[in-house]
């Protein structure tokens, strides 16, 4: 063997190594959720056993009781409820509020859009104290319409950056035709622009669920009663300090909470990235 | 100026009278504003109009229960900077955001570039990579509290199965300067993603003939990756760590979840102990100034964007 080929072989066994490495640490969590989510009860606390290893036979025991005997599906049907209203609010404000930025505004719209892409960056930990009150006066606290009223907060910034991109890549002829056929320029917009526009509508619509799906602080502040919970509160916060013995039920609410919506948003992560870093990298 | 002559055939001509309508929404002085003013306003009234209470709440005496409330100057600040809790707290912050950056841009990087060019199973392996961001964090972490779990813990089972430790094993959320190490694991295990992505975006960006030329010139790895590659990623590593610190400062879900603050404060930071003061014990105004310290951070975050957004726009 000679040098170059050592060399070689050497770059592709640490590039193996680091990938097979790294990729076993961001992934474990998850196998291993699924692996205690049908193991038995006797068999997952028994310390003699090896935990990687099924010593009876796999059941679904934790998943029924995960169904049966907790809020989990009312958890479901909240979190459902509250990303679908907060979804239509979010595409309602941010597609026009894009398509203004990236057509109509000129030069005071670049800054306009940089700055409201600023905006996503004012985090729940700076606001949820005079939130909370804002909910309370309005007495939607305990309630999922606090969440609905509030989410669309950090979606709207995020998906009007994003969908200025998408409406910036959109030739002006498209338009420039339309309204030679009659059309004002916001008959334009919503006859011919959107339509073509969907796929970039469709990945804010994704976005905005995954993101209030995904929201903790807000929910935790203002939701109180175990049956208004959202998942990503329910499982951390109601499951946990239950039984002790209730990992089981526990990882499968944890699997089924995150690897669904994982797989959903992992065929839109290229253009969030994209949208997230425009401007900054080029 | 010739309305009048457009009126009349407008009603005979359904063209026309688009055309009547258009002549209204074809200003674009109009439909901009008109189009952009829902967005704005909702940012206004929910992000704008909460902030600017959060100020006033920092310099008032207002608590979760009462209705009046009272200016008392900078009262908060002073009694919150006075508080071990809120020094360690802010120790923390630093402590953890500054270790676990390192951490993520040493990672990132290294996985970035061996992620760089295209083999079989590449998508598998991505999809892999991003689970941990993708998937909502408050449930990753609980996975973490199994993994994590005094009795039952898979990591003493392995250390114990290797020879590497007897007994018991670790605690390892209770333990102070291990349960900090083990909240930056975690913390690094769900950005490590994001930041990965974004360099792939970024080393995609580079021309490949920069390579090839130096390859040409005989550059061997090291000298490649130090003259070539290093200066190319770091202004891409500059906005990774922007986008970490900002995530890292504000987080408390990670915190709240696995150790809530302790043991004995040792893993509070100045997000989590702004919701255990604001919300959990209901002091509104020291919950707002301790949320405020974070303010100036974010501050010089944001202006790292704009001067890297500035710069790009020049070149």
């Amino acid at each position: 063997m000679n040098a170059e080929q050592f060399r070689i072989w050497g770059a592709r066994a640490t590039r193996w190594s680091v990938l097979g490495c790294i990729t076993f640490f961001l992934a474990f969590p998850f196998g291993w959720m699924l692996i205690t989510a049908f193991k038995r009860t006797g068999d997952l606390y028994d310390l003699k056993h090896n935990p990687f290893v099924f010593y009876e036979a796999p059941t679904l025991e934790h998943i029924h009781r995960l169904f049966a005997e907790t809020h989990y599906n009312q958890w479901l049907l909240n979190t459902a409820f509250v990303g679908v209203l907060v979804v239509f609010i979010t595409v309602l404000l941010a597609v026009p509020a894009g398509y203004a930025l990236a057509r109509l505004t000129g030069n005071w719209g670049e800054k306009l859009g940089i700055g409201i892409f600023l905006t996503y960056l004012v985090p729940p930990t700076l606001l949820f104290i005079p939130l909370s009150r804002v909910v309370v006066n309005l007495h939607l606290d305990d309630s999922l319409w606090s969440l609905v009223l509030v989410y669309p907060s950090f979606t709207v910034p995020f998906s009007a950056w994003l969908m200025m991109g998408f409406f910036k890549a959109i030739p002006k002829d498209v338009e420039e035709a339309a309204m030679i056929d009659g059309y004002s320029r916001l008959g334009a917009f919503i006859r011919v622009v959107v339509p073509i526009s969907l796929a970039g509508i469709l990945t804010v619509a994704i976005f905005s669920f995954t993101l209030a799906m995904q929201e903790f602080v807000y929910a935790v502040t203002f939701i109180s009663s175990v049956r208004n919970l959202t998942v990503s509160v329910g499982v951390p916060t109601f499951l946990v300090h239950g039984d002790v013995y209730f990992w089981g039920s526990l990882m499968a609410g944890c699997f089924i909470a995150s690897v669904p919506v994982a797989i959903l948003y992992n065929f839109f992560v290229d253009r969030f990235i994209a949208g997230f870093t425009a401007g900054a990298i080029k | 100026m010739d309305s009048s002559a457009q009126i009349k055939p407008a009603a005979a001509n359904p063209v026309r009278a688009r055309r009547r309508a258009a002549s209204i929404l074809d200003r674009e002085g109009w439909l901009g504003p008109l189009l952009i003013s829902p967005a704005i306003l909702y940012i206004v009234l929910l992000v704008g109009m909460p902030f600017f209470m959060a100020l006033y709440y920092s310099v008032s005496n207002t608590t979760a229960g009462s209705e009046t409330m009272a200016f008392v100057g900078l009262r908060n600040f002073a009694n919150v900077i006075g508080t071990p809790n809120f020094q360690t707290a802010l120790k923390n912050t630093f402590t953890f955001a500054l270790l676990s950056q390192v951490v993520i841009l040493i990672f990132s990087n290294a996985l970035a570039l061996a992620l760089q060019n295209d083999f079989r199973g590449k998508r598998l392996i991505r999809f892999l990579i991003l689970l941990p961001w993708v998937a909502p964090i408050s449930i990753g972490t609980i996975a973490w509290l199994w993994i994590f779990d005094s009795t039952y813990s898979v990591l003493n089972w392995t250390l114990r199965m290797v020879g590497a430790i007897q007994g018991q094993g670790f605690m390892w959320l209770g333990v102070p300067h291990l349960a900090m190490g083990s909240i930056i694991a975690v913390h690094v295990w769900r950005q490590l993603p994001l930041a990965t992505v974004i360099l792939l975006a970024g080393l995609s960006s580079i021309p490949k003939d920069i390579h090839d030329a130096a390859a040409v010139d005989g550059a061997g790895f090291w000298r490649h990756f130090f003259q070539v590659t290093l200066p190319l990623i770091l202004p891409i590593s500059l906005v990774v760590l922007l986008f970490g610190l900002v995530f890292t400062f504000t987080d408390m879900i990670i915190i709240y979840n696995l150790t809530r603050g302790g043991p004995y404060d040792t893993t509070q930071v100045l997000a989590s102990l702004a919701f255990y003061t604001g919300i959990a014990g209901g002091d509104l105004a020291e919950g707002a100034a301790i949320s405020l310290f974070l303010f100036p951070l974010l501050l010089a975050v944001a202006l790292g964007f704009l001067r890297i957004a500035r710069r790009t726009e020049v070149t």
